[in-house]
């Protein structure tokens, strides 16, 4: 398959490849998303997160089928949890957008959390990236949605839409940290029912507290009868203006790519002591002093980080 | 970093009873691989697109309902239209006669588990058959 | 039942036979296992005596049969006055075949007829519908119209026959269609006798046929127990399933606790919509599995029976015994039956015959040998049917009642069932009522893990399937199974062009303009839709119109 023509010609096959070789670190696959870099930046991309049950999926199908209406392009991508003990998962969040699947403006793609903490997986990023690229005006990621901690979404997305539901009550205390610094919209979902201006009265108050330039909208919804979904778009674009009007949009993009750019040191200096199978013994002996207490770990992961820079140092390049 | 296997399961059709796909999804997840649900009352035109963007190594379809004669060969029929069958295995379990098996497997699906095929069977057969050699270029 | 003293004596000779003869055995012979249990995973003992019972009244727990809490039964004289109604749930491809098998299997001395239909008429579509494609006619009888309900009951009296019809989130549908029908055969509604299943709450929760959201289904449902309680007295209004529970997976504690818990839900549903409880009550029935492991079967039954005349009795305040009594369909389990050697599902479903009627069924469907390959053969159905009747007439089973009652060993699974049931109740009473519990999947889950544990111990041989995987043979697909023609769609298509080209379309279009205005309101819709029925508008159209207004149901899926 031509990847690099295929993802230009916006090939939904190729996408779907792209994204998972990315997901499998295909060295081919990052040298074809560096190439096609600069294509990329033109799309808005929307988090979705929210408590399990809070009906994140309903929500991102109908905010997805409204843009439809309008002709925008969209393409969402779902994450959710995969096992610690033996790397599979179940990836349940197509379920409420089945009437998008054949939708020729809209791709939708499952990823499993695979061991990344924060409610998006490790290539969620490049995903988002190959989806702007195959010219999708409007991105989706909806998160795990396990907790409160899933701060890494802000840092992948423009907007970042927090589902709740009514009947969190004290949930909604406890959640205040979390929620306050993720948010930049609210959308109470299931609002038919019970208490449900309650929990916005509940929000608003929460935000009365924090004094920031932007203060988060609290739309009610229900989605599953597509009621106040066209607000709650409109709340995007609020956001959206904000961000630009306000000269902040290039300083959150910046944060993001900052972000994105130390996750990415991270990942490879881990990869090149810890997951590097030749260094693997290394960290094993290592591991093994310090249990005995005749290294501390300390000086441990110091010696280590030093002995795997002096390595690149020998070799000029590391096998990738 | 190896590839994870992807699996789709979905229940193509009208049927209801899901007891067989849930199962299958549980046991694959074990087995370490990704299992994409999507539940009851699925064309096949839904399955295909949804497996072609999930990128998936198999498609497993659960039919009880009696309609495999048209649901599996018409979801084999869309992927080759989408030149996407090369890479798919597509795979049908559920309540589906022995005599029906050979014109199914001659239409293209790669193994039918019936009733009473243990998970782990289902699980070597992904295993040993997903098509990857056109994987990890 | 016993007094203390009794007990402790019994305790302590039961010590000293552990001890000395028990143990001397063990030492030479160990047991089989490690641990029995039975197939719902409950630990079963190596003996049960007076002591397993010791708190068991017998005027209070078991009382008379006909008896409140009808723990032996729900009638006086039980099978001795009248056998069980043995009905076999039949229909497939078109009315004109579906009808030919009702007038053989009545010939044959069934005694009800069991109405099956296919998915897309189950889910509201008419044969034509997209998503019908491959499916009509599979799984039961295509229903498009009044017009195939009159071919399906063609010549089969209806003041002379119970109907049971398959059929829930439609079921005010062909409820109206089959009232239509009886009219135009001269028989007044008020004589009808027969059974809708219109269990919404199990489709969400196991069998999937569902259309419209939870809130409108019970509405629907809730007319249609108003409706007849007005106009089709006899009619049970409805079937509250857990068939399809124990078929998905379930244990038999789940599936009394499940079945029971939606039954509270549909009561509590009536009630708040006005009805008084002894008006509908009555005509509640149930509908539950029979699988293999037969004494805790019997057990459930009788758990069954007894914790729901409680909950009638102590939480709704249920004055008219009848309201009390749990009467109940039973279908032997379909699950249980092999694709692999299918003769030897003759000897399950009469182990599993034998279960229903040892605990008091009122009416029993059993299966096929063929039923895990497909739709049943005449000759298959025959002997199906020759099970319950060899069961009723040679086995002496039926001619006392609830003969295993005060078997220690049931007595004390019955109870422990119970209990079981009444825990798993108040779960869900504290989640917020059944339709509450299944839309945050706890009821699903429950099964699911029960049913997962239960495949990974047969895949493990810790449970043994005779033919499946222990004392295999080599064998040849089996031939003459029943095959539905694939032309049955295109006959049924054409049917409806017919159908639509020759009926008064301004009248079909002003009735289902009725309906969907109704529909918005809160007028009872059993009217409108018997209405529509009658001017020949499709089940696809008149569904179609009360989707427009209600929505869909969207399912919660746990794995």
């Amino acid at each position: 398959m031509d990847l690099l023509n295929g993802l230009l010609n916006k090939e939904k096959r190729a996408i779907a490849r792209m994204i998972t070789l990315v997901e499998a670190n295909d060295e081919e696959a990052l040298r074809i998303l560096s190439d096609l870099y600069k294509f990329s930046g033109k799309a808005y991309v929307i988090g979705i997160t929210g408590p399990p049950g809070a009906g994140k999926s309903t929500l991102t199908d109908k905010l997805a089928s409204n843009l439809r209406k309008e002709g925008k392009k969209v393409g969402i991508i779902a994450v959710d949890p995969t096992s610690p003990f033996t790397g599979g998962a179940i990836l349940g969040d197509r379920i409420r957008m089945n009437k998008l699947a054949t939708d020729p403006g809209v791709f939708i793609r499952s990823m499993g959390a695979r061991g990344h903490l924060g409610g998006i997986s490790k290539a969620t990023h490049a995903a988002v990236k190959i989806l702007d690229i195959a010219g999708f005006d409007y991105i989706f990621i909806e998160t795990v949605g396990v907790g409160q901690s899933e701060i890494d979404i802000v840092k992948a997305t423009d907007t970042v839409v927090m589902v709740m539901v009514p009947g969190l009550g004290d949930d909604i205390q406890a959640l205040k940290a979390g929620i306050m610094e993720i948010a930049d919209i609210f959308a109470v979902n299931k609002s038919d029912r019970d208490g449900a201006d309650r929990t916005k009265v509940e929000i608003e108050m929460m935000l009365d507290f924090s004094c920031t330039n932007w203060r988060p909208p609290v739309t009610k919804v229900v989605a599953t009868y597509n009621e106040g979904i066209e607000e709650l778009i409109d709340n995007v674009f609020e956001h959206k203006n904000f961000l630009i009007s306000s000269g902040t949009f290039l300083e959150k993009r910046i944060l993001n790519s900052e972000a994105e750019i130390i996750g990415l040191i991270k990942d490879r200096i881990i990869d090149r002591i810890v997951n590097d199978s030749s260094n693997e013994n290394d960290v094993r002996i290592y591991a093994e002093q310090a249990a005995k207490r005749k290294i501390d770990p300390y000086t441990a992961s110091v010696e280590l980080l030093v002995k795997s820079m002096k390595e690149v140092d020998n070799s000029g390049c590391k096998k990738g | 970093m190896g590839k994870t296997i992807r699996v789709l399961i979905a229940k193509p059709g009208l049927d209801g009873h899901d007891r067989g796909a849930k199962v299958i999804a549980r046991a694959l997840r074990d087995a370490g691989m990704e299992v994409i649900y999507t539940g009851l009352r699925l064309t096949p035109e839904q399955i295909v697109q949804s497996a072609i963007q999930e990128d998936v190594d198999a498609v497993a379809l659960s039919i009880l309902s009696g309609a495999h004669n048209y649901l599996l060969p018409r979801v084999v029929e869309l992927l080759k239209e989408e030149n996407a069958y090369d890479d798919i295995l597509v795979l049908g379990g559920g309540v589906i006669p022995e005599e029906d098996i050979p014109q199914l497997k001659e239409k293209g699906i790669a193994e039918i588990f019936t009733h009473g095929t243990s998970t782990q069977v289902t699980i070597d057969f992904i295993r040993n058959n997903v098509k990857n050699s056109v994987r990890c270029s | 039942m016993f007094d203390k003293n009794e007990i402790k004596q019994l305790k302590k000779k039961k010590n000293v036979w552990e001890e000395e003869k028990v143990q001397k055995t063990l030492n030479r012979f160990p047991e089989r296992k490690e641990q029995f249990t039975t197939v719902s995973n409950k630990i079963v003992d190596r003996l049960y005596t007076p002591i397993n019972v010791e708190d068991f009244d017998y005027q209070q727990d078991s009382g008379y049969p006909g008896e409140f809490p009808f723990t032996r039964g729900v009638q006086p004289t039980m099978y001795r006055g009248r056998l069980w109604t043995m009905r076999q749930y039949a229909g497939f491809a078109t009315a004109e075949e579906s009808n030919n098998r009702y007038k053989f299997l009545l010939e044959q001395g069934q005694t009800g007829l069991s109405v099956a239909f296919d998915l897309p008429t189950q889910i509201g579509y008419d044969s034509d519908h997209s998503l019908s494609q491959g499916e009509v006619g599979k799984v039961g009888v295509a229903i498009d119209s009044l017009k195939d309900m009159e071919i399906l009951f063609d010549g089969i009296p209806l003041d002379n026959v119970s109907t049971s019809m398959t059929i829930n989130a439609p079921a005010a549908v062909l409820l109206a269609m089959y009232i239509a029908v009886a009219e135009k055969q001269g028989v007044s509604s008020d004589k009808l006798k027969g059974t809708i299943q219109n269990d919404i709450l199990k489709e969400y929760i196991a069998r999937g046929t569902y259309i419209f959201p939870v809130e409108p289904s019970m509405r629907l449902i809730i007319d249609i127990f108003a409706y007849c309680a007005e106009v089709v007295p006899k009619w049970n209004t409805i079937s509250i399933s857990g068939y399809h529970i124990r078929e998905a997976g379930s244990t038999a504690t789940q599936e009394v606790a499940f079945t029971l818990a939606d039954g509270i839900a549909y009561v509590e549903a009536a009630i708040k919509a006005g009805l008084e409880v002894d008006s509908f009550a009555p005509r509640l029935s149930f509908f539950f599995n029979a699988h293999n492991d037969l004494l805790e079967e019997v057990s459930k039954y009788r758990a069954a029976r007894r914790l729901w005349a409680k909950i009638m009795k102590e939480r709704f305040g249920a004055k008219n015994p009848k309201s009390m009594q749990l009467k109940f369909h039973t279908q032997t389990g379909g699950s249980t039956l092999t694709a692999q050697q299918p003769e030897n599902n003759i000897v399950r479903v009469a182990i599993q015959t034998l279960a229903a009627v040892l605990g008091g069924t009122q009416s029993l469907h059993t299966n096929s040998k063929d039923e895990a390959l497909a739709l049943p053969t005449e000759d298959s159905v025959r002997i199906a049917l020759r099970t319950q009747q060899i069961v009723a007439h040679e086995s002496g089973v039926a001619e006392t009642i609830d003969p295993l009652a005060g078997s220690y060993y049931v007595e004390s699974l019955t109870t422990e069932i119970e209990n079981g049931a009444m825990d798993y109740i108040k779960k869900i009473d504290d989640l917020g009522g059944a339709a509450k519990a299944i839309e945050k999947g706890y009821i699903q889950k429950e099964i699911m893990d029960s049913s997962y544990e239960y495949q990974i111990q047969v895949e493990k041989n810790e449970r043994i399937i005779v033919g499946m995987n222990k004392f295999k043979i080599e064998e040849k697909a089996p031939k003459g199974l029943l095959k539905v023609d694939p032309a049955v769609g295109e006959m049924q298509k054409a049917k409806i062009n017919q159908l639509k080209s020759e009926r008064n379309q301004k009248e079909v279009e002003s009735r289902l303009r009725a309906l969907k205005d109704a529909a918005t309101g809160d007028d009872n819709l059993m009217p409108y839709i018997l209405e529509a029925v009658k001017a020949y508008a499709t089940l696809g159209e008149i569904c179609d119109e009360l989707r427009g207004v209600f929505g869909e149901y969207e399912q919660s899926v746990i794995i």
